[in-house]
């Protein structure tokens, strides 16, 4: 394969390294304190635009699969699927952030370490094989623990970022190990040689290696029993880390985990299928019940995704074609429900400093009727509530694991939706039934307008599209099977 | 038999001195228990005929790691034994963790039968140039990513740490390179018995 070729098929991570190393080059030299705001503007509009541009060149990659980099990088219609999610998440995410009240976080180096994250991102979507995946997985994870503690001011955020840093690194350990058993016993790290060598009678070295690199994996998504830095992570990061954070990793992380599954693993998918239903049950229990008694809205929404996480690895578990079209939905619902979660916790402020706790929602309906209205959707798209996007994510992930046999699995999903519907709809009674104790300010930024009317309309017109876009996923999921 | 005795005995410093870095009560011991083990695990891949690792091994771990280790131990100043009271609480637990952890590894120990059909093949070429054509070819893609994860932690050190601190003087080098010589010297004609300043120039 030529130069030419190579560039035509990883043209979308071309374009963000390009982006990002002018990035660096552009606030290095251009810093100097007179022209500080136009740096930042100049800095934000390249971010932007090299999603916008990566995204838009996910077009012109070929349909079939290719297979770049000696076996390294591969491209597929679910790889690109996938990164369309994380690139939009990520455009969402920053553009968030660029309304000018970043909470001390909207500097250069905030832009560059996101689009560097955003490219791990696109290459753990792309690994083939196991070396890839975790050199893609630590160009994540790095600037993700350096943008939890960029409040360097704030001990919160410091802690945050310290203790993600640190179990990141304890999951990185363990990923490590597993996959040094399983190169040991397969003896080569490449996804399809793995598989190859399942065909064969399966040693217990494969099989433990697996559960150390799954254990890894799950850190990632926040998938109990590994979620414990998720609420306090969510809680002491500056809230737009946190909703980048909530947006878009997990979209990546999840595919890692499809990949080495359904593809690396696919022989051994009774072991595998095991170590998923008791993630995905841990999960939606520990995601049920712990938001219950929270009083920080971050922290709520963290406990709300590990339960999100929880129903994807249900579909997961289920280990068909319909589970896996069923987790690709439930992912991108999910981007836009978080999306439009934060983009509505952003607007918040009291006296110019962020609110953060529930109580402080309780009388929203008066003072911002429209945020209150916004908010109320997707709510009761995260309970489940038809005929919104998230009620179709658990439709789909739920018939799939009935299907499979799994039915326990989906009678434990339905009841910690029904726990869970309980603090989604608490939030909805305080914004209408109380009044509230001051009153938040006034406004709302373009840009947090923006994404909440867009994902507002993702959510609610949802179901007008659910046909075209489980047909579209199920033919690009199909090569697993 | 010559190379057998060798093996026991860089394997057996390797253990000793690894084991004295998590039990040595003076956290310098430590680094330099870990440097001795640096060092034996160089001979180890010299026993292997991995002599670009071994080089590899002394020049960057010992040489630039365990002295990193090392400064930051000697100026950190912590005090390890207040650092050390939970342990004997947690060590219960953590008895049971390693045990398990450890149970495991006899386990795919005694499955791992096969290794000399999985090491890689011999090319003829001595191992510095092996690795590098392996590295610069087939693994470029891995290669450049490492160059883009070490670029992250480099800004992201810098992003952390640096702060601008108002009323410091900082040296702009644009404008020291565009001063003439008319706006910054003066000549003087120094009278005798008097200073610069007193002829009024």
């Amino acid at each position: 394969m030529n130069l030419v070729q190579t560039f035509s098929v990883a043209l979308p991570e071309f374009i963000l390294v390009a982006v990002a190393l002018s990035l660096v080059l552009v606030a290095a030299f251009a810093n100097s304190s007179e022209s500080e705001a136009s740096t930042l503007k100049l800095v934000r509009s390249l971010s932007l635009g090299g999603y916008g541009l990566a995204f838009l060149s996910l077009f012109m990659l070929p349909a079939g699969q290719v297979v770049l980099f000696n076996g390294l990088f591969a491209i597929d219609g679910f790889a690109i699927y996938m990164k369309g999610l994380a690139l939009l998440g990520a455009f969402f995410a920053s553009w968030l952030v660029s309304d000018g009240w970043g909470e001390g976080v909207d500097r250069a180096e905030f832009h560059l370490l996101v689009l560097m994250a955003v490219l791990g991102m696109l290459l753990m979507i792309s690994a083939h094989d196991l070396i890839a995946l975790y050199m893609g997985l630590e160009l994540q994870s790095l600037p993700l623990y350096v943008i939890a503690s960029m409040r360097t001011n704030s001990l919160r955020s410091s802690e945050a970022g310290l203790k993600y840093f640190l179990l990141g690194a304890l999951s990185s350990g363990m990923l490590l190990y597993g996959a040094s058993l399983v190169y040991g016993f397969a003896g080569s790290t490449a996804y399809a040689d793995i598989a190859t060598s399942l065909n064969d009678d399966v040693s217990v070295g494969l099989t433990v290696g697996m559960v150390f690199l799954l254990s890894g994996l799950a850190f990632k998504i926040s998938a109990a029993p590994f979620h414990m830095w998720t609420p306090d992570v969510y809680e002491g990061a500056p809230t737009p880390v946190t909703a980048l954070f909530a947006i878009v990793p997990k979209v990546a992380a999840m595919t890692l985990i499809m990949n080495v599954t359904y593809f690396a693993f696919s022989g051994i998918s009774d072991q595998w299928s095991q170590i998923l239903i008791a993630l995905s049950v841990a999960s939606m229990i520990v995601g049920a019940t712990g938001a219950i008694m929270q009083q920080n809205i971050k922290r709520m929404l963290a406990y709300s995704s590990i339960a999100h996480m929880g129903y994807a690895l249900a579909g997961l578990a289920a280990g068909s074609l319909e589970g896996a079209a069923g987790v690709v939905i439930y992912m991108t619902t999910y981007v836009f429900m978080g999306a439009g979660a934060f983009s509505i916790i952003m607007s918040l402020r009291r006296d110019d400093a962020p609110v953060e706790r529930i109580s402080d929602l309780s009388g929203l309906s008066s003072t911002h009727p429209l945020l209150a209205a916004g908010m109320m959707v997707v709510m009761f798209s995260m309970a489940g509530i038809p005929p919104l996007a998230g009620f179709f994510g658990k439709w789909y992930v739920f018939l799939a694991a009935v299907n499979a046999g799994l039915v326990p699995l989906a009678i434990i999903g339905v009841l910690t939706s029904v726990v869970g519907a309980f603090y989604y709809l608490r939030i909805i009674k305080l914004m209408y039934f109380e009044d509230a104790d001051a009153p938040l300010d006034e406004g709302i930024s373009r840009q947090n307008r923006l994404v909440l009317v867009a994902s507002l309309a993702f959510i609610i017109l949802f179901f007008l599209g659910i046909g075209q876009l489980s047909g579209v996923v199920g033919a690009n999921i199909v090569a697993f099977f | 038999m010559i190379s057998s005795g060798f093996f026991y005995l860089f394997a057996l410093v390797t253990c000793l001195s690894g084991l004295m870095v998590i039990s040595s009560r003076n956290p310098v011991h430590s680094v330099l228990f870990l440097i001795l083990a640096f060092f034996n695990a160089a001979g180890l891949f010299i026993l292997l005929n991995a002599e670009f690792l071994a080089m590899l091994l002394v020049v960057v771990y010992v040489g630039a790691v365990a002295v990193l280790f090392l400064f930051v131990v000697m100026m950190l100043d912590i005090n390890f034994s207040e650092l050390r009271e939970g342990f004997q609480k947690y060590r219960p637990l953590g008895l049971v963790i390693g045990g398990i952890l450890i149970a495991e590894l006899i386990a795919t120990f005694f499955e791992y039968s096969d290794m000399s059909t999985k090491l890689p093949a011999q090319q003829g070429v001595h191992n510095t140039r092996a690795l590098g054509q392996v590295i610069y070819t087939d693994y470029i893609y891995l290669f450049q990513l490492a160059g883009l994860i070490l670029l992250v932690a480099m800004v992201g050190a810098i992003a952390l740490t640096l702060r601008r601190r108002s009323g410091v003087r900082r040296q702009v080098i644009s404008e020291q390179n565009s001063r003439t010589r008319q706006e910054t010297i003066r000549l003087a004609k120094v009278q005798s018995g008097k200073g610069a300043e007193e002829t009024g120039q």
